[in-house]
């Protein structure tokens, strides 16, 4: 039972981090129907930034967070401006090219300066250690992974809901051509968006260091579960991607630890099942 | 009743929008039917459906006795249900006689040879040749379909369609953009074909429906107003209102 | 009329032949030149000819390699039915997934073929006590070609063994993409919708062209087991799906000869950049590919025909009757 509960946690925790990081990437798709494959890479950028900024700078760790936030962000609207913009009408084949040739170069980048080894974390002591409760071990950062998924959820889901912002967004989401003629500045909204989307890649990719590790080919080896996050979860929501990043993080978790001989063979199997029976995601837009 | 394409109570529904009301419709064979009505009555939604491209809410399609209202698209062609589109939709890397030629391959099951070259397929590229032959394209055969002139292009349209060897051809605006010298031609190209092909065909210019049907379809909001010959049309009330109303 | 071999194309096969005396120190490397041609031709159909966008490719050659390998590994060392039982069960693979790929948007696809190639992989780890897992499949011994011919360390045997495969499974992909077959799936790429309008069973179409694909990958995977007598877990990987991509679009996509050249051009600059660091490598590869979509993407192939000034597609040269 202890396990059981156990195994759960460290799922949710483990799903809120792939929530953060492909949450931009999956409402950016549904906006511009642009396909993303170096979405990794800026997820990376925070982790190395949060790296940099405590070792050699001795910037604390929620300094270090906020500051990888924008640093992705930042990148994310430069890229966009230079090479992204030229790309929302061309064809599929067009943006998976571009965006691998991406993730090559930030590979070679992150190897050429911080060489191919894994990136030690020193975690504050407040956040480190585990808590007790009625008999089951939680670990303290993964509870603050939670609290700090849950709250951004629940910002993202206010901003998107309640704002004049969030309901541009969600008028191109429906129909660019639509809100366009409806005076809404389509490209505008997208380059926020996309800067925002960037941004919580690169503050999961920070959160993540402890987790998921950090090392260059990071863009490659966690694309799949972007994927299968916007695969599952369907595009251009908050609701779908959440679930299916939550359910993706403890359907691994679990596996790993019940399974261990099985491995990641049932999460792949779970995604290919689930795009057959949905091909349009789990929540599927009406 | 003998009619080659029938329709029962045909609806389709866009959330709260009703496209298409109970359309009740029958072409017998040989037909020459125009299908008129102001914008968004619903003409381009009723080919669809009949095509199978749209996927009705309710009522039937059926082509002579054959119920095929859930069958696909390309199994309805097969069985004798061929269209043109009101905006071309063509192939425009492929020569004319290419594009014939596929259309026509996919009729015989050629299309499926891996093995023969397409040079060897004489029977379609005879039928094909024909095609071009009865609509005057054979001049361009050799032609790329991006580099064709439009009114071109618009005959290409209706060539593709022949070239499934149809018994009945939905034609959407079928001069859509073209000239109005050159629309009369392409009318007249219409009005050559084989006189045991049914054609059902949308055209806003009321000339060219009165000059080249022989019955017509009123539609209005998605349900149908009236139906007759050019004559009872021409004279009814609530068709001049419709007309009239959006014109004043 | 037959459609005649140009010179251009009689020239390069005959390169080809050659190749025993202008790289004799080399033909190893020409064969694994040759093994990744062939199967970016497959890829080239799947991609460049029914423009269906895989990420997924390798799971057809890895089941081929294992399949060589496994044969040869528990007594079957006979390569040429070695050969033709993997294409058999790599194109039996491609027609059980082909229903999953071939329905759905650009995107689906791609989603289905990564995960499907990923699902392979994971499998082919885990079985570990067949496969050898992450160590490779060990003790693959090949029995002399036609009983007569034994795999030399030199790679004499193997380059023509190659070579001669390649050549004739390179014949019938030519006929077929020349037939009324290979015209529909240009105009399935073109415009599926107006295909399936005019009586088109796009689907059934798409399905065979994956299947037949699949199966061409897979006697690539086999010819790599064969030559090298070893199968590592590294052809069914993600990398090795998104470098045929790579040399497919490097070369240039439908145009049947662009995968060879791609293949030619992305081996010999990784065997010397990354000879010199592999960091290199990866940047300057990252970087080819964003200038080829920036400046087109026609690739070698494409840009050396517009040199020549010739048409992008030769019409059908029907004769006059």
């Amino acid at each position: 039972m202890a396990s059981l509960l156990g195994v759960l946690f460290d799922g949710l925790a483990y799903g809120m981090l792939l929530f953060l990081m492909s949450v931009g990437l999956s409402v950016t798709l549904g906006l511009m129907n642009f396909v993303n494959l170096a979405h990794g890479a800026f997820a990376m950028l925070g982790g190395y930034v949060c790296v940099v900024l405590m070792q050699r700078w001795g910037v604390p760790f929620l300094g270090a967070l906020l500051l990888a936030f924008f640093a992705s962000a930042v990148a994310g609207v430069v890229l966009e401006r230079l090479l992204y913009r030229h790309f929302y009408r061309r064809s599929h084949l067009d943006q998976v090219l571009l965006t691998i040739g991406l993730v090559f170069v930030a590979i070679a980048i992150a190897t050429w300066l911080f060489g191919s080894q894994q990136q030690p974390l020193r975690l504050p002591p407040i956040l480190s250690g585990q808590w007790t409760l009625v008999g089951v071990d939680l670990n303290v950062y993964r509870c603050f992974l939670l609290a700090v998924g849950a709250v951004l959820a629940f910002a993202l889901t206010v901003v998107l809901e309640r704002t004049r912002f969030g309901a541009a967004v969600r008028a191109s989401v429906d129909d660019a051509r639509v809100a366009e003629a409806l005076g809404i500045r389509v490209s505008l909204v997208f380059q926020l968006t996309f800067a925002v989307g960037c941004g919580l890649a690169g503050l999961g990719g920070a959160l993540g260091i402890e987790v998921l590790g950090l090392d260059p080919t990071f863009p490659l080896k966690y694309i799949v579960y972007f994927l299968l996050v916007v695969a599952v979860g369907g595009t251009g929501s908050l609701k779908g991607p959440l679930l299916a990043a939550l359910l993706l993080g403890v359907a691994d978790v679990a596996g790993k630890y019940y399974l261990p001989q099985v491995g990641a063979f049932i999460l792949y199997a779970i995604m290919v099942l689930l795009l057959i029976a949905r091909p349009q995601g789990l929540v599927a837009r009406a | 009743m003998n009619a080659v394409l029938r329709t029962e109570a045909l609806s389709k529904r866009y959330g709260d929008f009703q496209a298409l009301d109970g359309i009740s419709l029958a072409l017998p064979r040989g037909a020459r039917h125009a299908l008129i009505g102001p914008n968004g009555a619903g003409k381009t939604t009723l080919i669809n459906a009949l095509t199978g491209t749209v996927r009705p809410s309710a009522g039937e399609v059926y082509l002579g006795d054959e119920r095929v209202t859930a069958l696909r698209p390309e199994h309805r062609v097969r069985r004798g249900l061929a269209r043109t589109f009101q905006i071309n939709n063509l192939f425009p890397e492929l020569t004319v006689l290419e594009s014939v030629l596929l259309a026509a391959c996919q009729r015989t099951g050629a299309a499926l040879d891996a093995w023969r070259a397409l040079e060897a397929r004489r029977t379609e590229i005879e039928s094909a040749r024909a095609i071009l032959r009865l609509l005057k394209l054979e001049g361009a055969e050799a032609t790329r379909t991006r580099d064709l002139a439009y009114g071109e292009q618009r005959l290409l349209e209706i060539a593709l369609a022949l070239a499934c060897r149809p018994r009945i051809l939905l034609l959407d605006e079928p001069a859509a953009g073209v000239p109005r010298r050159e629309s009369v031609a392409l009318f007249e190209a219409i009005a050559g074909l084989p006189g045991d092909l049914t054609v059902l065909f949308i055209e806003h210019d009321m000339d060219l429906v009165f000059r080249f049907a022989r019955r017509i379809t009123v539609l209005v909001a998605g349900t149908v107003l009236t139906e007759g010959t050019p004559q009872e049309i021409a004279t009814d009330a609530r068709v001049k209102q419709v007309y009239l109303g959006r014109a004043a | 009329m037959r459609s005649t071999f140009r010179w251009l194309e009689v020239a390069f096969w005959l390169v080809l032949v050659a190749g025993y005396v202008l790289w004799p120190g080399k033909l190893p490397l020409a064969s694994q030149v040759l093994i990744a041609g062939l199967f970016a031709l497959s890829y080239d159909l799947v991609l460049g000819y029914a423009g269906i966008l895989s990420l997924g490719h390798a799971a057809y050659f890895g089941v081929g390699a294992y399949t060589a390998g496994l044969l040869a590994a528990h007594g079957w060392g006979e390569p040429i039915s070695g050969l033709m039982v993997a294409g058999l069960v790599a194109a039996l693979v491609g027609f059980v997934t082909s229903p999953l790929v071939v329905r759905g948007t650009d995107l689906t696809r791609l989603m289905i073929t990564t995960g499907l190639g990923l699902l392979l992989f994971e499998l082919a780890n885990r079985l570990g006590t067949i496969t050898g897992g992450v160590d490779g499949l060990q003790g693959v011994e090949m029995q002399p070609l036609l009983g007569a011919l034994r795999f030399d360390i030199y790679g004499r045997t193997a380059y023509g063994y190659v070579l001669v495969v390649v050549f004739v499974l390179f014949l019938a992909a030519r006929r077929l993409v020349r037939s009324p077959y290979g015209l529909s799936l240009r105009g399935i790429r073109a415009n599926p919708g107006r295909m399936r309008a005019i009586g088109c069973r796009v689907d059934l179409h798409l399905a065979a062209i994956y299947t037949f694909a699949a199966a061409y990958a897979g006697v690539a995977g086999a010819l790599l087991t064969q030559t090298t007598q070893f199968v590592g877990l590294d052809v069914l990987s993600f990398g090795r799906s998104a470098e045929l991509l790579v040399m497919l679009i490097v070369g240039g996509a439908g145009l049947l000869y662009g995968g060879f050249i791609g293949a030619a051009v992305f081996m010999i600059a990784h065997h010397v950049l990354s000879s010199l660091d592999p960091v290199y490598w990866q940047f300057w590869l990252g970087v080819c590919l964003i200038a080829i979509v920036l400046v087109g993407r026609d690739g070698i192939l494409g840009a050396g025909r517009r040199l020549l000034t010739l048409r992008r597609r030769r019409p059908v040269t029907v004769t006059a009757s």
